[in-house]
C-alpha cells in the first residue's frame, strides 16, 4: 500500500461524500415537489398519460403501479431482444436473443441488476442497447428512488394513509434529476473520449495491413447512465474496463463518482424529509465506513501482491496487477469494484475473478450484507432502513421502552415483512448457489476448480440476487440453469424485497411520529452507527459465513499454503 | 413489603417442581408456541436418532450421542427457566389462595328481609345475587355493597392487617372475595361468577397460567423465527456447498451448527423474563390484568401523580413563624406553643415541633387549663391558664376575635404565605395580636431529585390537586414537577389525559374512586388502589393491593427494567454467534481444507472438541443467565443514551467477548477427559 493508494480512496469519499449534501438536500426538494423548473413539461406528461399527480397513493396502490410499470417494461424488453433482429438500428444484424437469455436479460434490467449473460458487441442490437436497456437503466433507477421516496414520506409523516403518487415521483426523479445529471455527464465522457454514434463499426487499418473492425455506438450516454442509476450493464463486454467506456484515469475517477453520489445522498434527503439531518447523516456515516473499509481492505489485499510471483521472485511493484489496466493503476480499480459492488452497480474497471482471494471475498461480502452501502439507487437506502428497524428492534429495548424509529413503533408487523425480505435474500443466495454447485449443469459453467470455482458460483447467485449484476468472470452464465434461476433470483430479490418493504411504509406511515424524549433511543451519533453497521454485520452478513469460508477464505489459505486452482 | 418478597431465587421446593415441569414442557405440542426452542428439539431428536443408529451399526456413536445429550439439555435448560420463573409466581399464588377457601355464603332469598337466607356454596354463586356477610364471615365472592357499614381484613390480598372500612355508597363500595368481615354486617351484591373473580384473576396471572404474549414479546418471537429459519438455510445449503468441496457433514456436526447459531439463549429466556416482570409488580404488590400493561408502563411519557400523599406528606406542616410588629420571634413561638398544647391534630403537633426544634420550647400543660377547641363557628382554639389566654386560628377569626385588623404588614405577611401554597394562622395571647404561623404542604425530602431523574428519562411528571391554581402553581415549582392540574375534576383529568395522548405520548395515573374510572381506563396504564370502587378497579388495568399512589413511578421503572432485559439478553444471545462461528467453523472444514484451522483462533484443541465445546457453552449460558432473567437488568434513570451506551457495552460488546472465553474454557476442562 502507498500514501498514494490511500489519498485516492480518501480522494473518491470527499468527492462523494461532499456531493452528497447539496444534491441531497435537491433530491428531497424534489420528493416534496419543490422542484419545478421543467413545470410545463411534467404536467405535460401527466396530461398525456392521464395522470392526477396530487392523488396521494396509499402502500398497495403504489406498489401495484411500481409492479405494474415493471411488469409491462419487462415484456417490452422481452419483446424487443427477442425481435431485435427486425427492429430498425441494429447495423451489425444481430440476430434476436433465445428465450431464455431475453428472459434473463430482461429481468436483469427490469431489477437494476444488469446482469449481462450476453455479449453485448455480439448479441444486441444498438437499437436494442438505447430504447430496451438504457431506457430501463432511467426506469428501473427511478423506480428504486421513487420507493424510496415513500419509505422516506412513511417517516416524515404523522398518521397518514398515503405515500405518495408513483407516477409523479417517477416523472420527477428522470426529469429533475436522472436525466439532467446524465446529459451533463454523457457530454463530459464525449470530451474526454468516449464514442456517441448510431454507426456500429469503425474500421482500421493495422500497421500490419490488416483490417480490424471496432465496435462503437451510443456508448458516453449508456455510459452516464449506467453508473449513475448503479444499473453497471456495460455497452461493451469489457465493461468500464474498455478504453471507449472508461478512457482515462480522469473519467475513471469521475464514473467512480457518478456511482456512488446518489446513493449516499439519499440518506441526507432522508434527513431532510424528516426534518432531522442528524438522521441522515448518521445512515451515511454507517454506508461510508463499511465501504471505506470494504475499500480499504481490498486494496490492501491487492497491494500485498501474489505470494506464490513473491517467492519466485516475479512479482510486480505494486502489488497484483493480474486483471488491471495499467491506466487506473491498483487503487484506482479496487475503488472503483468495491464502489460497485457496495452500490449493485455492478460495473467492474477491472477483473474480480483475478484478484486475491480476500480482494474477491470483500466485493462478495458487501453485497451479501444487503447492498447498502450505499446500495443501489433507491434501494440501498429502503434496505438500510430495514436493518435500522432491526437495530432499534433489538438494541431498543436496552434503554427501556418498547422501540421506536423516528418516533414510529416497530412492532410484530414491521418485523414480520422486514425478516421476510432478509429470508427471500438468504434464501436465493445459498440454496441457489449451493444447489447449482451440486448439479451438472452448475458444473459446467464454472471455469475453476477447487474454492475459486465455488466463488464464482457463490458471486453469480450473490450478485443476481442483490440486484448488483457484477460478474466475477469465469462463469458461463447462458444456460438453463443459470439464466432461468438468476432471473428468477433478480426478480424476487428486488420486488420480493421492496413489495414487504413498502408495506413496512405503508404501516409505519399509519402510526402516529411520537416526539422525541430523553428517554427516546437515540438514532444519532457513533454510538447508533456503530450499533447498525454490527447489525448489518451480524444480520445481513453472517447467514453467508459458513459458503464464504468455503470460497474465498479456503482460497486465500490454500494460495498462502501454494495451492492454486 | 409482603412476605413473599421472601422467596429467594433458587428455593429448593421451586426448583424440584421446575425440574418435573421442565421435562412435561417437552411436549412438542406446547413446545410449537417458542419457535427456537422447538425447532432445537427437533434437531436433539434428529441427532439422537443418528447416534442410536450408529451405536446399532456398530459405529463410533460416542460423539454424537455427547452431542445429542447437550442439546436436550438446551432444551430441557430453556424449559426449566419458563418453568422456575412460574413456580415463583406460583408460591406467591399459594399465599392469595390460602383466601379462597370453600365458604358458604348465606343467600339472600328475600333479599330486603335479612332473616331469610339460604346457605350456598360459594362457587354456585352467580353475578347478581344477594347475599348477607356479618361479623367473622369470609366474603364468598367479589361483590357491591347495597347496605350497611362494617370493617373488612383485608390481609388476604393486602398483606395489610388494618381492618378497612366497607359501606354502601361512595367510593368504599367494593368488597373482595375472601377477605373476612370484622364486624357488623353487609348485604353485598356479587359482581363476579365463580372463577372469574379478583382473587381468581389474580393468582392465575400471577401463575402465568393466562399468560398471553405481549405485542413487543409477538414481534420479537417474529424476528427469532426468522433468524431461525435464516440459519437453516445457511445450515442446510451448507451440505451443497460441501459437497461440491469434497466434505460430507454429519448429522450431529449440522446439528450442533444450527443451535449454536439460531438464538437459543434468548428464545428460551424470554418467556422467563415475561413471567418475572410481572412477578416483580406482584412482590410490590401490585397486580397488573395483562403483561401489555407491564410494556405500556415502560413506554409512559407522562405521570399523572396525586399531590396529597405522593408529592407531598398529606399534613400541613408548621414551617415559619412571623412575629407582628415589636414582637420578639421567640415570644410568638412561645405563644404558639402553648395555644397548640390542646391540639392533637398532626397540625398542632407540628407546631409544637417546630417551636421545640427553633427555640427549644417545650411548655408543660398545666393541670388546670382550659383547651378551648377548635369549632367551625369560631374558626380558633387555643388554652386559658391561670389568667392567660392563648388562641390560633384562621386569620380573619382571629382578627374579628381581636376586634383589631392588624398592619399593613401583617396583612402582606398573610397573603404572601397564602401565595406560597400554604395556609397562615393568626396567632394571640391576651388580647394582643402576635403574629402568624405558615402552616405548609410539605414536599417529601428527596422527591424532587427523582422527578428529575424521571425527566432525564424523558418522563413528565403532572400533579394533580384540588387544590386552587395559586397553591397548586407554588407546590409544584417547589416539587419540580413539569405541569399541575388544579382544582382537578373527573373531567379535567380526562380532558388533560386525552390531550397529552393527542400528542403521542402515553400516559400513566393511579385512582381510586367511581369518578377515576373514565381516566383511569382512558390512561395507558391505569393503577387502580385496592380501596377503590369496583368500576375504579375494572377501568385500570393496574390494582395496587397497598393502595399506594406512589408506587406509579415504580411501576414505571419495573415496566422499563422488563423491556431493559428482554433487550439485554436478545442484544447478548445475537451477539454470541460470532465467537460461535470461530469455534465450529474451521473445527468442520479442517478435514476438507487443513489450512482453515488459522481461523481456529482461540486454539481449541480438537476439531470434536471444539464443537462439543460452543455446544456445551450454548446450554450452560441459558442456565447461567437465568438468574439475570429472573431479576431483570437493573435499571438506571440516567437518559436513554448513557443507559444504552452502558448495556449496549454490556451486553454488546459482552456478548461478542464472552463466549470466546466461556468455549475456551470449557474446551481446556475437555482436554482433562
Amino acid at each position: 500500500m502507498t500514501i498514494q493508494g490511500i489519498a485516492y480512496i480518501a480522494l473518491v469519499f470527499l468527492l462523494v461524500l461532499g456531493a452528497a449534501f447539496p444534491l441531497g438536500r435537491y433530491l428531497a426538494a424534489i420528493f416534496e415537489g419543490r422542484v419545478r423548473f421543467l413545470r410545463p413539461l411534467e404536467a405535460g406528461f401527466y396530461r398525456l398519460a392521464g395522470v392526477d399527480e396530487t392523488r396521494a397513493m396509499g402502500w398497495q396502490a403504489y406498489a401495484v403501479a411500481l409492479l405494474l410499470l415493471s411488469v409491462i417494461h419487462f415484456a417490452l424488453l422481452y419483446a424487443i431482444l427477442r425481435l431485435q433482429y427486425y427492429l430498425p438500428f441494429n447495423p451489425q444484424h444481430i440476430a434476436g436473443m433465445s428465450p431464455r437469455l431475453a428472459f434473463n436479460t430482461a429481468a436483469s434490467f427490469a431489477t437494476n441488476t444488469n446482469w449481462q449473460a450476453y455479449v453485448p458487441e455480439a448479441q444486441i442490437s444498438n437499437g436494442a442497447q438505447m430504447f430496451g436497456l438504457a431506457v430501463h437503466m432511467f426506469l428501473s433507477a427511478a423506480a428504486g428512488i421513487a420507493a424510496a421516496a415513500a419509505v422516506m414520506r412513511a417517516f416524515a409523516s404523522g398518521a397518514a394513509k398515503t405515500l405518495g403518487n408513483f407516477y409523479a415521483d417517477l416523472t420527477r426523479i428522470t426529469l429533475y434529476l436522472l436525466l439532467p445529471v446524465t446529459i451533463v455527464a454523457a457530454v463530459l465522457l464525449v470530451l474526454a473520449g468516449c464514442p456517441q454514434t448510431f454507426s456500429a463499426f469503425i474500421t482500421a487499418h493495422t500497421l500490419q495491413g490488416d483490417t480490424q473492425s471496432i465496435a462503437i455506438g451510443p456508448v458516453a450516454l449508456q455510459e452516464a447512465i449506467k453508473e449513475l442509476g448503479t444499473n453497471g450493464g456495460g455497452f461493451f463486454n469489457a465493461n468500464s474496463a474498455h478504453p471507449f467506456e472508461n478512457p482515462n484515469a480522469w473519467t475513471n475517477l469521475f464514473e467512480n463518482w457518478l456511482l456512488l453520489v446518489i446513493g449516499f445522498a439519499l440518506p441526507i434527503a432522508f434527513g431532510h424529509m424528516v426534518k432531522n439531518p442528524r438522521q441522515g447523516r448518521a445512515l451515511m456515516a454507517a454506508m461510508a465506513i463499511i465501504l471505506a473499509l470494504g475499500c480499504v481492505g481490498t486494496y490492501a489485499a491487492e497491494a500485498s501482491g501474489n505470494p506464490l510471483q513473491t517467492a519466485i521472485g516475479v512479482a510486480h511493484q505494486g502489488g497484483n496487477w493480474e486483471g488491471k489496466e495499467v491506466r487506473f493503476g491498483i487503487p484506482a480499480s479496487t475503488t472503483f469494484n468495491v464502489s460497485a459492488t457496495g452500490t449493485s452497480t455492478g460495473a467492474v474497471d477491472s477483473f474480480t475473478d483475478s484478484y486475491m482471494p480476500l480482494a474477491g471475498a470483500i466485493p462478495l461480502f458487501l453485497m451479501q450484507l444487503g447492498e447498502v452501502t450505499p446500495g443501489g439507487v433507491g434501494s440501498g437506502f429502503y434496505t438500510i432502513i430495514v436493518f435500522a428497524l432491526f437495530s432499534v428492534f433489538v438494541a431498543g429495548l436496552m434503554v427501556g421502552r418498547t422501540p421506536e424509529y423516528l418516533g414510529k413503533k416497530v412492532q410484530a408487523k414491521e418485523i414480520k415483512l422486514a425478516m421476510l425480505g432478509v429470508l427471500i435474500l438468504t434464501l436465493f443466495i445459498l440454496a441457489g448457489a449451493g444447489f447449482s454447485l451440486v448439479t451438472k449443469s452448475g458444473l459446467t459453467s464454472l471455469a475453476n476448480a477447487g474454492p475459486h470455482g465455488l466463488t464464482e458460483m457463490l458471486y453469480a447467485w450473490t450478485s443476481a440476487t442483490e440486484n448488483n449484476g457484477s460478474a466475477f468472470a469465469g462463469l458461463s452464465a447462458d444456460t438453463n440453469l443459470l439464466d432461468y434461476g438468476l432471473g428468477a433470483a433478480m426478480l424476487f430479490g428486488r420486488f420480493a424485497f421492496m413489495v414487504p418493504v413498502l408495506a413496512i411504509a405503508g404501516s409505519l406511515a399509519a402510526k402516529p411520529r411520537l416526539p422525541e424524549s430523553a428517554g427516546t433511543f437515540p438514532t444519532t451519533g457513533p454510538l447508533f452507527i456503530g450499533l447498525l453497521i454490527g447489525v448489518i454485520i451480524i444480520l445481513g452478513g453472517l447467514q453467508f459465513l459458513p459458503a464464504d469460508t468455503l470460497g474465498p477464505l479456503a482460497e486465500h489459505f490454500l494460495l498462502q499454503a501454494g495451492k492454486t486452482f | 413489603m409482603s412476605k413473599a418478597d421472601s422467596i429467594s431465587l433458587f428455593e429448593s421446593r421451586i426448583i424440584r417442581r421446575a425440574a418435573w415441569d421442565s421435562i412435561a414442557k417437552l411436549n412438542p405440542v406446547t413446545l410449537m408456541r417458542n419457535p427456537v426452542i422447538f425447532v432445537t428439539e427437533i434437531v436433539s431428536a434428529l441427532v439422537t436418532a443418528a447416534g442410536i443408529e450408529a451405536l446399532l451399526k456398530h459405529q463410533p456413536a460416542a460423539f454424537p450421542l455427547i452431542i445429542a445429550a447437550w442439546l436436550w439439555l438446551t432444551v430441557i435448560f430453556a424449559t426449566f427457566a419458563e418453568a422456575v420463573a412460574e413456580g415463583r409466581g406460583r408460591a406467591r399464588a399459594e399465599t392469595l389462595r390460602h383466601a379462597r377457601s370453600d365458604t358458604m355464603a348465606k343467600l339472600l332469598t328475600n333479599p330486603p328481609n335479612r332473616a331469610l337466607y339460604k346457605p350456598t356454596p360459594a362457587p354456585d354463586l352467580h353475578q347478581g345475587d344477594i347475599v348477607l356477610v356479618e361479623a367473622g364471615d369470609i366474603i364468598p365472592s367479589d361483590g357491591e355493597v347495597i347496605e350497611g357499614v362494617a370493617s373488612v381484613n383485608e390481609s388476604a390480598v393486602t398483606g395489610e392487617s388494618a381492618p378497612v372500612v366497607r359501606e354502601a355508597g361512595g367510593d368504599r363500595s367494593a368488597v373482595t372475595g375472601g377477605t373476612q368481615l370484622v364486624s357488623d354486617w353487609l348485604v353485598v351484591c356479587i359482581t363476579a361468577d365463580a372463577g372469574s373473580t379478583f382473587l381468581d384473576r389474580m393468582i392465575s396471572l400471577v401463575e402465568g397460567a393466562e399468560r398471553r404474549k405481549t405485542p413487543n414479546e409477538i414481534a420479537l418471537n417474529i424476528l427469532l423465527a426468522g433468524l431461525t429459519l435464516v440459519f437453516l438455510i445457511a445450515v442446510v445449503t451448507l451440505v451443497g456447498f460441501g459437497a461440491y468441496s469434497g466434505t460430507k457433514f454429519s448429522i450431529p456436526v449440522l446439528a450442533a451448527l444450527l443451535v449454536c447459531l439460531i438464538p437459543t439463549t434468548i428464545g428460551g429466556l424470554l418467556s422467563a423474563i415475561g413471567i418475572a416482570g410481572m412477578d416483580r409488580l406482584v412482590r410490590f404488590n401490585v397486580v397488573a390484568t395483562s403483561g401489555r400493561a407491564v410494556e405500556a408502563a415502560g413506554d409512559v411519557d407522562a405521570l399523572l401523580l396525586d399531590k396529597t400523599g405522593t408529592i407531598t406528606f398529606g399534613n400541613r406542616m408548621a414551617s415559619a413563624f412571623y412575629p407582628a410588629a415589636g414582637v420578639q420571634e421567640h415570644e410568638l413561638a412561645q405563644a404558639c406553643a402553648m395555644a397548640s398544647l390542646g391540639d392533637d391534630t398532626p397540625e398542632g403537633r407540628s407546631i409544637l415541633v417546630l417551636a421545640r426544634e427553633k427555640y427549644n420550647i417545650t411548655p408543660e400543660r398545666p393541670a388546670d387549663a382550659e383547651i378551648i377547641p377548635f369549632s367551625a363557628n369560631t374558626r380558633m382554639s387555643g388554652v386559658d391558664n391561670a389568667g392567660q389566654s392563648y388562641r390560633k386560628g384562621a386569620v380573619d377569626s382571629v382578627l374579628k376575635a381581636l376586634n383589631t385588623e392588624g398592619d399593613n404588614a401583617f396583612a402582606e405577611a398573610a397573603t404572601r404565605i397564602g401565595r406560597a401554597g400554604s395556609t397562615p394562622l393568626a396567632v394571640s395571647a391576651n388580647g394582643r395580636l402576635l403574629g402568624l404561623i405558615e402552616l405548609k404542604d410539605i414536599v417529601k425530602p428527596g422527591i424532587k431529585e427523582r422527578f428529575a431523574a424521571l425527566r432525564g428519562m424523558g418522563i413528565r411528571t403532572v400533579m394533580v390537586t384540588g387544590d386552587n391554581r395559586v397553591t397548586a402553581a407554588a407546590i409544584a415549582a417547589e416539587a419540580g414537577v413539569d405541569d399541575y392540574i388544579a382544582e382537578a375534576t373527573p373531567q379535567n383529568k380526562l380532558d388533560y389525559i386525552r390531550k397529552v395522548q393527542s400528542e403521542g405520548r402515553l400516559v400513566a395515573m393511579c385512582g381510586d374512586g367511581t369518578n377515576d374510572a373514565p381516566a383511569l381506563a382512558q390512561a395507558d396504564v391505569g393503577v387502580a388502589m385496592q380501596t377503590g370502587t369496583q368500576a375504579a378497579r375494572e377501568a385500570g388495568n393496574m390494582v395496587d393491593l397497598d393502595s399506594d399512589p406512589t408506587k406509579l413511578i415504580e411501576i414505571v421503572e419495573i415496566g422499563k427494567q422488563l423491556l431493559i432485559t428482554r433487550g439485554a439478553l436478545t442484544t447478548f444471545s445475537i451477539a454470541n454467534d460470532i465467537s460461535k462461528y470461530f469455534a465450529i467453523l474451521p473445527a468442520i472444514f479442517v478435514g476438507t481444507y487443513p489450512q482453515l484451522g488459522a481461523l481456529n483462533i482461540m486454539h481449541l484443541h480438537s476439531p470434536e472438541s471444539a464443537i462439543l465445546s460452543a455446544v456445551i457453552f450454548n446450554a450452560l449460558i441459558i442456565v447461567v443467565l437465568v438468574p439475570l432473567a429472573l431479576k431483570g437488568v437493573k435499571f438506571r434513570a440516567i437518559g436513554a443514551a448513557a443507559l444504552l451506551k452502558r448495556n449496549l457495552l454490556i451486553y454488546g460488546l459482552g456478548g461478542i467477548i464472552a463466549p470466546f472465553a466461556g468455549i475456551k474454557l470449557i474446551d481446556l476442562a475437555l482436554g482433562l477427559f
